[in-house]
């Protein structure tokens, strides 16, 4: 790749940059919606009123009380609008708290590894790839089968099945920081073991787990969309995107909005996290290149 | 090898570790206490955790599975009339997205950085970005319930439950048309997503591939059109033969759902009905048999690597 200052002919950077605003604005406006809209409705989007005359409701209909519901109603008369933004409050936590806890495992567990090396970095490694061997979404399903599903479940298990890849990355990265001679210059000066680590190697060693952790919380809302779906994940009448699916389910022909708006939600958000994680790679990518 | 019995001792212990006693879902609610101490030792649990860990992997590595609870058929058999099922649906779902996808990243790489490109690349992002269940949902809708409203043919009527038509399976020429009808909406979904994942990673691989030297040499020769498309595809080979390999827990992940909205009798049905009816030992057997498939294409992908990358062929080196 061409050092900065020199014009390259780089096809794709400025329609990347303005689909890495995008990206992030759309994000931060679902995100904020989720988080303060709920608190502002007049009537909670969990209350169930009147059942016979609101439920099914196309978008931008009137209910018999008068109240104006934007994408329309589900089965029992609540506005899918506002449920689908508390049910993002659930799905982008989830998401976002299993992926930070599976970067932080997966951290942890590489830099022992590859600090340590020896019969622990073997045991560490093994383990690693006996997970990785199994495909994430079988693992959950593993665990959620023997653990009672509850949104707390979720959360453990997604960490618990994320965090493999991070540990090889940064295992990989602690090894080659390891060597450098910055390194030896701080064991020279007499800085502790677990020091040196900390405070030289892993700074340098966290971009590609940072990435992969960013990247990690689009899938982490998508198989929790495909737990909740299973009914295996987030139990009503708490609301995630993968239950509110899972209960249009079977008014998909009389009324496929009920499925249709949670489910744009998850392509809209995991999309941003695909454009986002991409952005993010190319920057390292390219700082790599120019260190190098 | 090793790797298959790692993934069977670490199955074991979760399963060890998990809160609940297994034996309690094997017997009435309203047993004594020695008729649970007898179906324990029937099960073989009040022996030492290190027994049971070698029996375990005794069993499971001669294809000894167990016994389902809900159903009381040897978890084996249950996973074997699965298994075709969703080999079939994984398969030529896979096979289609790397056609399809490399056909599209290809037909991407041609044109960067035009409209046309941005446009394709956002309609792969978004497809790879969609649930499976969703798209099946709504492909559904519109096929199976809606065809005849929208007034789709005959032939875009499509079936949306279950391998073949329940009247039982018609033989010949009639047993096939049916089945591929009953295939095109869950392959469809699956190799949507496959292939727009795909797509994204070809287009940047080929573009990679078309910036090297070897590539501007081929160039420089006159070369045009088909064959420096083989010359590319040539470069670019290994790296889509490791895409395969990592693509396949995708498929996977996918064909569990794709099997639960279309009721279709494979593997991940099987595993979903089972984890709904606590039935232990067929989502631990579902789940070694996972692995062991994901384990088996690592290996075909490694050992196949050196045919396309003659740099890793070890006379070579």
């Amino acid at each position: 790749m061409a050092p900065h200052g020199v014009s390259a002919p780089d096809v794709h950077s400025s329609p990347m940059r303005r689909s890495t605003f995008v990206a992030i604005a759309t994000i931060a406006v679902i995100a904020l919606a989720s988080a303060v809209a709920p608190a502002l409705g007049a009537r909670s989007p969990a209350a169930i009123g009147d059942v016979i005359g609101g439920r099914l409701l196309g978008p931008f209909t009137h209910d018999p009380s008068g109240t104006f519901h934007l994408l329309g109603t589900d089965r029992l008369g609540r506005d899918l609008f506002a449920r689908t933004l508390l049910a993002g409050r659930i799905s982008l936590a989830v998401g976002i708290a299993g992926a930070l806890l599976a970067g932080a495992l997966g951290v942890a567990v590489g830099a022992l590894a590859g600090w340590r090396r020896g019969a622990l970095d073997r045991l560490l490694m093994a383990l690693t790839d006996a997970l990785l061997a199994i495909p994430r979404l079988v693992l959950l399903l593993l665990c959620v089968a023997l653990w009672e599903p509850s949104l707390r479940t979720v959360v453990i298990v997604l960490a618990a099945t994320g965090w493999m890849g991070i540990a090889r990355l940064t295992r990989a990265e602690v090894i080659a920081a390891r060597g450098r001679p910055y390194v030896d210059a701080a064991r020279a000066l007499g800085a502790q073991s677990s020091r040196t680590l900390w405070r030289h190697v892993l700074p340098n060693a966290l971009g590609p787990a940072l990435v992969a952790t960013a990247m990690g919380v689009g899938s982490a809302i998508m198989l929790e969309a495909g737990l909740s779906f299973l009914g295996l994940g987030v139990q009503p009448p708490a609301a995630s995107w993968g239950n509110m699916i899972a209960a249009g389910r079977d008014v998909v022909v009389s009324a496929p909005w009920v499925s249709l708006v949670p489910g744009l939600a998850v392509v809209v958000v995991t999309m941003c996290a695909t454009i986002l994680g991409d952005a993010a790679r190319d920057q390292i990518a390219g700082r790599r290149s120019l260190s190098a | 090898m090793l790797l298959l019995w790692l993934v069977i001792t670490v199955v074991f212990v979760l399963a060890r570790s998990a809160p609940g006693d297994p034996v309690l879902m094997t017997v009435s609610p309203s047993a004594s206490a020695s008729e649970i101490a007898a179906a324990r030792s029937r099960l073989g649990l009040d022996a030492p955790v290190a027994v049971q860990y070698a029996r375990w992997t005794r069993d499971v590595l001669h294809g000894d599975l167990g016994t389902s609870i809900a159903t009381g058929r040897p978890v084996r058999s249950l996973l074997a009339d699965a298994l075709p099922v969703s080999l079939f649906l994984g398969g030529v779902s896979l096979l289609l997205s790397f056609v399809i996808g490399i056909a599209i990243g290809a037909a991407q790489a041609r044109r960067a950085g035009t409209r046309t490109d941005l446009a394709i690349t956002m309609a792969t992002t978004a497809v790879a970005a969609a649930p499976a269940f969703w798209l099946a949902l709504g492909l559904i809708a519109v096929f199976t319930y809606g065809a005849a409203r929208l007034g789709f043919p005959a032939a875009l009527r499509l079936p949306a439950f279950g391998l073949h038509a329940p009247a039982g399976a018609p033989s010949g020429g009639a047993w096939f048309v049916d089945v591929f009808r009953h295939s095109i909406l869950p392959i469809g979904v699956l190799a949507a997503i496959g292939a727009a994942g795909i797509a994204r990673y070809a287009r940047s691989a080929l573009l990679d591939v078309v910036g090297l030297d070897a590539i501007r040499a081929a160039r420089g020769r006159g070369l045009t059109g088909a064959r420096l498309a083989v010359h590319v595809l040539r470069i670019a080979l290994p790296g889509l033969m490791v895409l395969f390999a990592l693509a396949l827990p995708g498929t996977i992940a996918g064909s569990v759902f794709v099997e639960s909205v279309f009721a279709w009798p494979g593997m991940g049905r099987a595993m979903t009905t089972a984890i709904l009816a606590r039935d232990l030992p067929v989502v631990l057997g579902a789940t070694v048999l996972y692995a062991a498939a994901v384990i088996a294409a690592n290996l075909t992908a490694d050992l196949a690597l050196p045919l396309a990358d003659p740099r890793l062929r070890p006379d070579v080196a």
